[in-house]
């Protein structure tokens, strides 16, 4: 909402300076965007004379002027400067504006140098409206009477001076959509008076030759409606200071008539609409549209109007959508001669839903849709009937009227320690009352209560709540004192979070000291990307996105993690380790979300160095961190089985599933799919892991004291086995045989190499690999015996032959 | 005894000139071993008298103490020569770099959302969670937005599909952390304090706007919880988190549907070359919005607005982190450019407390 300061003071009376106001206006909640002050823009811009004007001794375009300026303003010396000028209009003797070297030029938006033009010297200029941004008039230089005050400031002459304030409008408050709503705000915080501004009813002077009506279906609609027919106007331009308060709130003047409502609706957040009385073809009817109807708007666009919009149409058919826009048809233009002029009141939700869906944004929506005060409608209607014909002269007929305005009478209980005890605000009683009365609220005691009533233009003041928030938003917030807040319990705090946030927090940190760095990516990726991982149905479709590659919600980490990683290769970062800690979506419903912890790796394992040879990330790399994870979180990793089954965007033969039991999957690792690397435009191989956070059980509730440490004192022994195996024998079921061969005495068993692959093959036969364990078992009670070091041996090799077919390596 | 000083001046000129252990072996056989000078000297002496016994035995028995001695001395010395020699060749560049050990990094949005959490809980507050596909009813309605409130318009909404035939209204991405208070309330009803951090979705995506973003919401219900009890919950968290004692907080009026009174709320600060600075200056920045929770709002969740009341805020935490760290564009957060997190991540082990300072 934008108004300018010369226009608030028609409603307010006030001393207060201009930052002053601001101020207030933004304390009381309507908050200022923005100021522009004229006089810091264009202030140097001054009247000026030319003594003489003649041709540019080198241009045939250009003048060389000898020109009067008054530099140190009107009542000091002039000087004579030397400026070179291109405007058709620059003439000896015009009385213009003068810009000095120094001067910033808002039209064009340098500094003004000195210069020679054409081998002349010229110092300063003789200004267009366009330079000063007045208007878009450059046909020539600004060409003012002759009795302009030579060496005042064109502003002051020209009534430009005259500051713009814009403030943002909550919704709640469609009151101060209009100045005077405004200057009440001011007027009760102290800043002034609020000007009387009654309304005088002009008499009619013969009967309305178009009547109006209201369909019963749209009476719910549209509760009001007013108008009435000037006939014998005059419409022209309207008059400058209407023309120049227009302008400075970015609307464009197009003729008085039309001018008139749009002054009003931002004047008093009223809008109304002129009809071309010519043009209209019998009564005007409101009526809920069908859904056939079709209408060219003012602006030029023809829309077809949705069912149950409230319309207004003649015998011709539909000639304005109510309370947001009217029709071309029955606009009116320089050749009106009649007219007829509609106020109505319109309801919010209704036009809310009828100007959705016909993405129409117009000054007049804005207010019915946060709602205009109903009682103000005929009033509405007196006052611009009065502007009409002072600017426009005219006679007035008498109004008609259908329905009768909505004004709901409501009324709270107002306590007055409410505001302490809400607030923590000590308002005096008195201070509330004058507050809430000079809001224009209606206060009366009632068996010692105080009642409220709020205005007809509050439509958000709905309780007692309400009425507070009135009396410390005007007595400001700013006094408001600081309280402490006593902690829930005394003594130190209880620790607050749940055991899934622990987790998640332990989990992110791990990866951290794991070398991956966190990412957040979207939680919306494009519908390939969603396919690729399981997902992109239509139910996990967004219906607006902001983009084809912000679609669907994303079933899994990996691909937002992948894409990144693709973006750091394409900026020359090969050796990459990302991971997520975030929510992926198995559904469209509240609640179908997961907790995971993702990463992904590619490029080298560290970066080249002198001492370690350059490997490539592999498949471990990805079961590493998986692990790291599952560790951090909580889960029993020494107890997890490897499923050889992983989801299709892993390659087959190089991942795997972490689960716990056959049935419960806690994560997956490993290589990506090469084909879904290709499509995620990643360069070489990329490897990923997924850890469900939220699978994974929670360790049950013990105390904070550890089991004994059993540290046996007798001295362990470590026996090495090579097994040859079948090919395709999973090293975990080796070492699972043999860690069960004696419970008791082996205390870790562990793979430490595997001979496989053609070479294996031509050494052990087709088909055969072999694996080595090393095995460390550790005697509790005596040292062991070389017999029973043996015994434990052939326990070891029996388990693992009967596991895996497996036989010792001779 | 003939020739004693000569015998030994010899063997210790061969001994102190052995340059390796073979060659002092072979001085100490010439000298002590079984055919060696001094042992053939020795075993002559059964053949004298024992006058003469008594003045060669001890004489030789020196001689072979001396060599003995000298031979012991000439070993270390060897011993010594060679690991001084060893260890010289051992040299190696100690310049070089060490073998590479990886370090990653922690997210500012997950390192400042640990630092509040670490404040609000000493506050005495919880952490609250929920979806974030979320129904229009927790989103809107019950936060006292009706469908045709014009503060529907202005959340940007991102609606999900609904297939065909499901009459419900769409669920949405949640625009605010809000919906999390319903649903805490819902649970836990009063009293209640928690805070409630998480991702949000607008569908705005410019200079200063991403589609998705992170807010952490608070609520404090109780009996009697006013709106300075607000103020200063927000002045101790700011100075906290901050990280500047002289934070100064200012409450300007506003209207939020779901809370009333309403205030957006600003911090006072500086602006010097193109350098913010939080707690001095005659700017004010605005940096939350804030207010009393709506009776609508306790009602819909089921608490007895007659008999509870409380204060509920949200904030921005990426743009917290933008200000406490300096980090200049929105829009990186979510790039995953390794420069980047590099640059503005945390260490593994930066884990923010009170006790330790939150930026340690």
């Amino acid at each position: 909402m934008k108004f300018t300061l010369s226009w608030l003071k028609d409603h307010l009376e006030t001393e207060a300076s201009l930052d002053e106001i601001a101020d207030a206006l933004t304390d009381l909640g309507l908050e200022v965007e923005g100021i522009e002050d004229p006089a810091r823009t264009l202030g140097a811009f001054t009247i000026c004379r030319v003594i003489e004007a003649v041709k540019h001794p080198n241009a045939d375009k250009l003048k060389l002027c000898r020109v009067e300026a008054w530099p140190d303003g009107p009542d000091k010396p002039s000087q004579e400067v030397q400026v070179v000028c291109g405007a058709p209009n620059a003439r000896t003797g015009l009385i213009g504006v003068f810009a000095a070297p120094g001067t910033h030029v808002p039209g064009t938006g340098v500094d003004l140098k000195p210069g020679v033009i054409r081998g002349v010297e010229s110092n300063g200029m003789l200004c267009s409206e366009r330079e000063l941004m007045i208007s878009d008039d450059h046909d020539g230089i600004i060409d003012l009477p002759q009795d302009a005050p030579l060496g005042a400031r064109y502003i002051d002459y020209a009534g430009l001076n005259d500051p713009v304030i814009e403030i943002a409008v909550t919704p709640n408050r469609p009151d101060a959509l209009g100045v005077r709503g405004i200057a009440r705000d001011l007027a009760a915080r102290g800043l002034g008076r609020l000007r009387p501004a009654p309304t005088q009813p002009v008499p009619g002077a013969f009967p309305s030759p178009i009547g109006v009506s209201i369909d019963p279906e749209a009476r719910e609609g549209c509760p009001h409606f007013v108008g009435r027919v000037i006939r014998g106007v005059r419409n022209g331009p309207s008059p400058q200071w209407l023309q120049r308060r227009l302008r400075a709130i970015g609307l464009r003047p197009i003729s008085a008539l039309v001018d008139v409502t749009n002054y009003l609706t931002f004047d008093r957040a009223r809008p109304l609409h002129v009809f071309d009385a010519a043009k209209v073809r019998g009564d005007l009817r409101v009526h809920l549209a069908t859904g056939v109807e079709r209408l060219t708007a003012l602006d030029e666009k023809e829309y077809q109007l949705p069912p149950g919009a409230l319309t207004i149409s003649d015998e011709a058919g539909p000639e304005s959508i109510g309370g947001i826009m009217g029709g071309a048809a029955t606009g009116c233009d320089e050749n009106t001669v009649d007219v007829f002029l509609e106020s109505a009141w319109w309801r919010p939700s209704d036009i809310a839903a009828t100007g959705r869906k016909l993405r129409i944004n117009s000054d007049a929506r804005y207010r019915f849709e946060r709602g205009v005060d109903p009682a103000f409608t005929r009033e509405g209607l007196e006052l611009a009937t009065r502007m009409i014909l002072d600017l426009c002269g005219g006679e007035a007929s008498e109004v008609v009227e259908a329905g009768a305005p909505r004004i709901e009478r409501r009324s709270y209980r107002l306590d007055p320690a409410r505001c302490v005890s809400l607030v923590g605000m000590d308002v005096p009683e008195a201070e509330q009352r004058r507050i809430l009365s000079d809001l224009g609220f209606e206060i009366r005691d009632e068996d010692g209560a105080i009642m409220v009533s709020p205005p007809s233009w509050r439509p958000d003041v709905l309780g007692e709540a309400d009425l507070v928030e009135e009396v410390a938003r005007v007595a400001s917030l700013s006094r408001l004192p600081a309280r402490p807040l006593p902690r829930p319990e005394p003594g130190v705090p209880a620790p607050r979070l749940t055991p899934m946030q622990k987790r998640a927090a332990r989990t992110r940190r791990s990866l951290a000291a794991q070398g991956f760095h966190e990412c957040v990516t979207y939680s919306f990726i494009s519908e390939r990307d969603a396919r690729l991982f399981g997902g992109g149905g239509d139910e996990m479709r967004l219906q607006n996105p902001i983009s084809s590659e912000m679609s669907h919600m994303r079933p899994s980490l990996l691909p937002g993690l992948l894409a990144a990683a693709a973006r750091n290769q394409a900026r020359g970062f090969a050796d990459l380790a990302l991971f997520e800690l975030g929510p992926v979506f198995d559904g469209p419903e509240p609640g179908q979300e997961r907790l995971v912890a993702a990463a992904v790796l590619t490029g080298a394992a560290a970066p080249r160095h002198w001492a370690v040879p350059r490997r490539p990330v592999d498949a471990w790399d990805a079961r590493a961190a998986a692990e790291a994870a599952l560790a951090a979180a909580g889960a029993p990793v020494d107890r997890l089985t490897t499923l050889p089954t992983a989801p299709a965007w892993f390659h087959p033969g190089r991942s795997a599933t972490l689960a716990l039991g056959p049935k419960n999957p806690l994560a997956v690792f490993g290589e990506l799919h090469p084909r879904v690397v290709e499509a995620m435009g990643l360069k070489g191989r990329a490897m990923g892991m997924s850890v469900d956070l939220q699978a994974i059980p929670f360790p049950k509730a013990r105390g904070t004291a550890r089991p004994p440490l059993q540290a046996s004192d007798l001295q362990a022994v470590e026996r090495d086995f090579a097994f040859v195996v079948a090919a395709d024998v999973p090293a975990e079921q080796l070492l699972r045989a043999a860690r069960g061969a004696d419970k008791a005495l082996i205390e870790s068993a562990s793979v430490f190499d595997v001979f496989d692959g053609p070479r294996a093959a031509e050494a052990l036969g087709e088909g055969r690999k072999s694996i080595a364990l090393t095995v460390r078992l550790q005697p509790r009670e005596r040292t062991l015996t070389d017999e029973e070091i043996e015994a434990v041996s052939a326990r070891i090799v029996a388990a693992v032959r009967k596991a895996t077919g497996g036989e010792l390596r001779a | 005894m003939q020739g004693l000083d000569e015998l030994r001046d010899r063997h210790l000129a061969a001994i102190e000139a052995a340059r390796s252990e073979e060659e002092l072996e072979a001085a100490r056989l010439a000298a002590l071993g079984k055919k060696g000078e001094v042992s053939l000297r020795m075993r002559e002496l059964g053949r004298m008298t024992p006058e003469e016994r008594k003045l060669a035995g001890p004489a030789l028995n020196a001689l072979k103490e001396t060599l003995t001695e000298a031979l012991a001395a000439r070993k270390a010395a060897l011993a010594e020569a060679a690991l001084a020699a060893r260890l010289e060749a051992e040299r190696q560049d100690m310049t070089l770099p060490a073998r590479p050990a990886r370090a990653g990094t922690v997210h500012p949005v997950s390192q400042v959302t640990e630092e509040i959490v670490a404040i609000f809980s000493d506050l005495g507050f919880a952490v609250a969670e929920g979806p974030q596909i979320e129904t229009d009813w927790h989103n809107f309605d019950a936060l006292n937005i009706p469908p045709d409130h014009p503060a529907r318009q202005e959340h940007d909404t991102f609606f999900m599909h609904r297939a065909e035939g499901d009459e419900r209204p769409p669920h949405v991405l949640r625009t605010h952390t809000s919906p999390v208070q319903i649903r805490a309330m819902l649970d836990q009803g009063a009293p209640i304090r928690v805070i409630a951090p998480g991702r949000v979705y607008r569908c705005d995506y410019d200079q200063t706007h991403t589609p998705m973003f992170h807010q952490v919401e608070g609520l404090a219900i109780d009996r009697d919880i006013s709106m300075a009890h607000l103020k200063w919950v927000l002045e101790e968290f700011c100075r906290a988190f901050f990280e500047t004692p002289s934070i100064e907080l200012r409450f300007r009026a506003s209207h939020f549907p779901f809370t009333e009174p309403s205030a957006e709320v600003d911090i006072r600060c500086s602006w010097r070359d193109g350098q913010l600075k939080l707690g001095e200056g005659d700017d004010w920045m605005e940096i939350l919005g804030s207010g009393m929770v709506h009776p609508k709002v306790l009602e819909a969740a089921g608490i007895d607005p007659a008999q509870w009341q409380g204060f509920a805020f949200g904030i921005g935490i990426d743009r917290l982190a933008m200000l406490k760290y300096g980090i200049p564009d929105l829009r990186a957060f979510f790039d995953a450019d390794l420069r980047w997190l590099r640059h503005y991540g945390f260490g593994a082990l930066d884990v923010p407390t009170l006790h330790a300072g939150l930026s340690g």
